[in-house]
């Protein structure tokens, strides 16, 4: 139990200090560092906790109940080879943070350094504890996001940004084909709990998917520890903060790939499908990255492809897959953790103090800061492989595999030969690097004066090269029992126990070693002056840069390629765009109901009223006339369209609803009058225009009269069939059984709308609210067209008459009309939850008395006596209704639950007091609001744009008069 | 009454979507009520026809569902109603704007050759 809860503490602790990290302030340098410190401090014990049931063979595991429901766990597990992962994760991520303190720049924000670099550990290390293979690829795509973050912290720089973002879509795209992977064994194996998949090997290599299995995997991993041909990001990767490239370097990121290969050798192992890929593609990356390197002319592009080479090196152990071959591979995952992040800081630290990162630049540098430099010089000899370092005996145990036999194929036989030759190059490109950095003459022209870094900045270094130096002397004391018991933990139990020792006597080996040391410097030797002068590479191979091939296809695929498309399939005009919106609605309409659009045996018929047709008769012609009028005849289609409204209003009383033909009378005014209003800034079209009567506007016109004449046809034959019928029984009868049991209303509609589907009507409202808002604020800054700014011309004719005396008489009886509208809107509101009405038509109600006052007088006039203030009424509408919602939580029912009863008011009588009431109140205030917000704004542009004039006016008249 | 609701839905949507293919940004706002007139008169008569039968329950007692017009539709419409007001109103302050803006009432804000 506790061993559950310590892992769980692990999981958290970087994540916490990301959090603590992320809000102390931005100058806080100290305190940022102190507090994730501390917290990734107190993993340090707990991974000694733990090592004593791992060092037994245990396996902790340790679940987190996450959405139970759906059967979804974050399991975490830990054996011997994730021990040793996270305590590496662990430990470097305390000295890079230590580093970072005194490497970052005073003007750095860093919580978002420390936030991000701690998140980082924390998705590492989840990762590697991840116990189910799908959380293991969302942590491995979190890993990606957070590298992408923390290689763009210097955003202001260009190759920031790119770095970053080719960084993420390598790493991305390898983590998506990884997921696909991830799913595929999944089914294979029939559960995605890792343990079952580690013991499902035979089952995956025998599975007809395993080819398609493994290069998806492989894609996944290769892209991820940098494997040629998908090696380019790292390099770029180098824009990144010094410290975070050591870490990315080293302990994660890069590692994660290897982890994942080591991991799941295994599963997917023991193929020669698997040798081919996995050692072929280390192989090639070992010798082409450690040649590019001796090639690199920056510090830290010497590095970069150096990790690249080391990680093909464990890759092609991964690939060899014999035990011994694990055990190197693991071995070498720690030892070049160690030298690469200790180089990484050297070289950070020779940026730091001389300004510059240019091998031909630098020089002599031992000379100014002779402890940096001695400690960069054991950490190189380390990844060159010099005897008594940790680089040594891995590498030794590398050759060793090499040379000897596993299948005979052409690969196997060259192994040998190959390894040779990367260490030759490596030690050539470390000789490289101490040579020119730290002897020879002093630099002359180096941007700072060079010199010790402070000692924090050091210590780091100095705790790194020390390890670098006890495990190359005594690696069977130190790392020798938890390499065991990490490698017993991927291959099984009965792994015999190997010495790690460092003199194995006069062996192939050690012959390979002295021909790559010896090899190395007379290569270097020969070669010092041309590289020194030549090209960022080796000749020939630099001219194919995988980093240019990347951008130019990224170019085509994500600006080319789109282009392309959007020229070809694109619609950027509205008319086009709304043909292909009815010609898909038709389409998809003829495809789903072909066939199966019959009439029904006994089709429902009510009787017809003659009247009824008549009516409609009346209401189809306004149909038409408004489409043939709205061109040329704006009014007069306003006036139709108001008319085939009417129709409709009175189509919903005849056919029992009454509620839709009070809200549809109402909506139907106040569209009206909001067209009307509209039109006074439409200026009149005057002329014809001409090219309506050339051939092609008549062609267009026909095609979409024929689109036009088959929609409504379509949609009369499926209305008609749909109406004929019989009726099914449907939740309709539930509302109408339970509408007064349960909602305490006689009128199912209102009953429905404010109390069982109260949420779609609250949400209904949100969107009234957001437009009424949006016309206000559309119309704010609201310029009419120029033809329209003048007055109209009724008021500018001879006789000017005001609008009281045009309006008299209406004008009267409008202002008359108002109490009456108040109380008619009461009337609707009270009875609406028994009776037609409620708070959507008593709404429009009242913001239809305010419109008459805004019609029969003046907006001064009107706006000195009554005032409305529509945004504080939705304002008290929306809370109102929502505050009723949430109301019910306070008697434990869920959001928007409506309580129903009546009470006894005096004079009135019985009232209907449902909670519902309330919520509609609130639906009545927003609509009201909206309504007279819309209403107003347009009615108040007359005023505005008077204002502007008479501002104009004056202008001009003193110009003139000047 | 089915043939002749039927039929004027047809009409309503078919003057609709003629004037919402018009190059002309007053005609698609008449297009546009007009079919909402028709999508919510198709709604509504999904809940088949019904005379004289309102859904308005007696207070208590057995409710025979079949006596009573489907009260679904209805609220269903009834919200799109007042939807379709939102929509014309903005559309319509959309439109006075790109008259000014723009200097013609081209949907697309640019006399263009189609």
């Amino acid at each position: 139990m506790i061993e559950e809860n310590l892992l769980l503490i692990l999981v958290g602790l970087p994540f916490a200090a990301a959090i603590a990290a992320s809000t102390v302030s931005t100058t806080a340098h100290r305190a940022a560092a102190w507090v994730s410190g501390i917290l990734l401090a107190v993993g340090l014990p707990i991974l000694a906790t733990l090592h004593g049931p791992i060092a037994d063979g245990q396996v902790l595991r340790a679940s987190l109940y996450w959405v139970p429901s759906l059967g979804l766990t974050l399991t975490f597990r830990m054996d011997g080879f994730v021990w040793m992962f996270v305590a590496l994760v662990y430990g470097i991520a305390i000295l890079v943070l230590i580093y970072a303190r005194y490497y970052l720049s005073k003007s750095d924000p860093v919580p978002r350094f420390y936030a991000f670099l701690m998140a980082f550990t924390g998705a590492m290390v989840s990762m590697l504890m991840s116990g189910n293979i799908l959380m293991l690829v969302v942590f491995w795509e979190l890993t990606s996001i957070l590298s992408f973050l923390l290689i763009g912290y210097w955003y202001q720089g260009q190759a920031a940004r790119d770095g970053a973002r080719m960084a993420l879509i390598v790493t991305g795209l390898g983590g998506l084909c990884l997921f696909v992977a991830m799913l595929l064994l999944g089914q294979i194996v029939g559960s995605y709990d890792l343990d079952r998949v580690l013991l499902a090997g035979d089952k995956v290599r025998a599975d007809p998917l395993y080819p398609l299995l493994l290069t998806l995997f492989l894609l996944g991993a290769f892209t991820k520890s940098a494997q040629m041909p998908f090696h380019f990001w790292l390099p770029g990767a180098m824009a990144a903060p010094t410290p975070v490239s050591a870490f990315l370097h080293s302990a994660t990121m890069v590692k994660a790939g290897v982890f994942l290969l080591v991991r799941f050798s295994p599963v997917m192992g023991q193929t020669d499908l698997w040798f081919y890929a996995v050692t072929g593609t280390g192989m090639v990356t070992l010798v082409l990255g450690s040649l590019i390197a001796l090639f690199r002319h920056d510090l830290k592009g010497l590095l970069a492809y150096s990790t690249i080479s080391h990680l093909g090196l464990i890759t092609a152990l991964a690939g060899i897959g014999s035990q011994a071959a694990i055990l190197a591979a693991i071995f070498h995952i720690a030892n070049h953790a160690v030298f690469k992040a200790s180089l990484f800081m050297a070289a950070g630290i020779i940026d730091h103090e001389t300004g510059t990162r240019d091998m031909r630049r630098l020089s002599g540098l031992i000379r100014a800061m002779p402890v940096t430099g001695s400690l960069a010089i054991v950490a190189s000899a380390a990844m060159a492989g010099v005897p008594l370092l940790n680089g040594f005996l891995s590498k030794e145990m590398f050759f060793a595999e090499a040379a000897d036999w596993h299948n005979g194929s052409w690969l196997d036989d060259s192994l040998a030969y190959l390894a040779t030759l990367a260490g030759v190059f490596a030690v050539a490109y470390s000789l490289r690097f101490i040579a020119s950095v730290f002897f020879g003459p002093p630099a002359t022209d180096l941007p700072k004066t060079p010199h010790e870094p402070p000692g924090w900045m050091r210590h780091p270094v100095e705790l790194l090269v020390l390890v670098c130096l006890i495990v190359g002397i005594f690696p069977d004391q130190t790392l020798g029992p938890t390499l065991h018991v990490a490698a017993r933990s991927v291959l099984g139990a009965d792994l015999p126990y190997t010495d790690i020792a460092i003199w194995h006597g006069f062996t192939l080996p050690l012959g390979m070693s002295l021909i790559a040391l010896v090899g190395g410097v007379v290569l270097y030797m020969l070669f010092r002056d041309r590289i020194a002068a030549g090209p960022e590479g080796p000749p020939l191979l630099h001219r194919l840069r995988a980093q240019r091939v990347f951008e130019r296809l990224l170019l085509l695929l994500t600006w080319k390629f789109p282009r392309q498309a959007h020229r070809l399939i694109g619609a950027d005009r509205l008319q086009p765009q709304l043909r292909i919106i009815v010609l898909l609605a038709v389409a998809a309409g003829v495809a789903t109901l072909w066939g199966g659009l019959r009439q029904a045996p006994q089709p429902l018929a009510t009787p017809l009223n003659p009247s009824f047709a008549v009516m409609w008769l009346v209401g189809g012609a306004c149909a038409i006339g408004a489409a043939w009028m709205a061109k040329y005849h704006r009014f007069a289609a306003v006036v139709l369209l108001g008319g085939a409204g009417a129709v409709t209003c009175l189509t919903f009383a005849w056919l029992s609803a009454p509620d839709l033909a009070v809200t549809q009378l109402l909506v139907e005014i106040v569209t009206t009058v909001l067209l009307l209003l509209g039109l006074r800034w439409l200026p009149k079209r005057r002329e014809e225009i001409a090219e309506d009567r050339l051939l092609p506007a008549r062609l267009r016109r026909g095609r979409d009269f024929v689109i036009a004449v088959v929609a409504g046809a379509g949609l009369s034959a499926i209305a008609y069939v749909m109406m004929t019928w019989p009726h099914i029984s449907n939740v309709g009868n539930w509302f109408l059984r339970n509408a007064y049991s349960e909602g305490g209303g006689t009128n199912v509609v209102n009953v429905i709308l404010v109390d069982f589907r109260a949420f779609d009507t609250f949400g209904e409202i949100t969107v009234l609210a957001i437009v009424g808002i949006s016309v206000y604020a559309l119309l704010r800054r609201f310029r009419p067209a120029p033809e329209s700014i003048d007055q109209p011309a009724d008021q500018t004719g001879p006789e000017q008459r005001s609008i009281t005396e045009v309006l008299l008489v209406p004008s009267v009886i409008m202002r008359w009309m108002f109490p009456v509208l108040i109380v008619l809107a009461a009337y609707l509101f009270f009875r609406g939850h028994d009776l037609p009405g409620g708070g959507f038509s008593a709404g429009v109600t009242v913001s239809i008395a305010f419109l008459l006052q805004y019609l029969a007088h003046d907006v001064r006039w009107i706006e000195a006596r009554l005032t409305v203030l529509p945004i504080k009424w939705m304002g008290a509408g929306l809370l109102v209704a929502g505050l009723t919602g949430v109301g019910a939580f306070l008697f434990g029912y869920p959001f928007l639950t409506a309580h129903a009863q009546y009470v006894d008011l005096p004079l009135i009588g019985k009232v209907p007091a449902a909670t519902a009431l309330l919520f509609d109140a609130g639906v009545f205030a927003l609509v009201m609001g909206a309504t007279v917000l819309m209403l107003v704004a347009i009615a108040h542009q007359a005023l505005r744009i008077a204002r502007l004039r008479e501002r104009d006016a004056a202008a001009r008249s003193e110009t003139e008069g000047l | 009454m089915e043939l002749v609701l039927s039929l004027v839905i047809g009409i309503f949507a078919g003057s609709g979507i003629w004037l919402l293919l018009r190059p002309r940004t007053f005609q698609v706002i008449i297009g546009l009520c007009l079919l909402s007139y028709a999508v919510n008169l198709f709604i509504f008569s999904m809940g088949r026809l019904t005379v004289g039968a309102p859904a308005i329950m007696p207070r208590g007692g057995f409710v025979n569902p079949a006596a009573y017009a489907d009260p679904v539709p209805q609220a269903l419409v009834l919200t799109a109603i007042v939807i379709s007001f939102a929509t014309t109103a903005l559309f319509l302050v959309v439109l006075i704007a790109a008259r000014g803006l723009t200097g013609n009432d081209h949907v697309d804000g640019r006399e263009t050759e189609q």
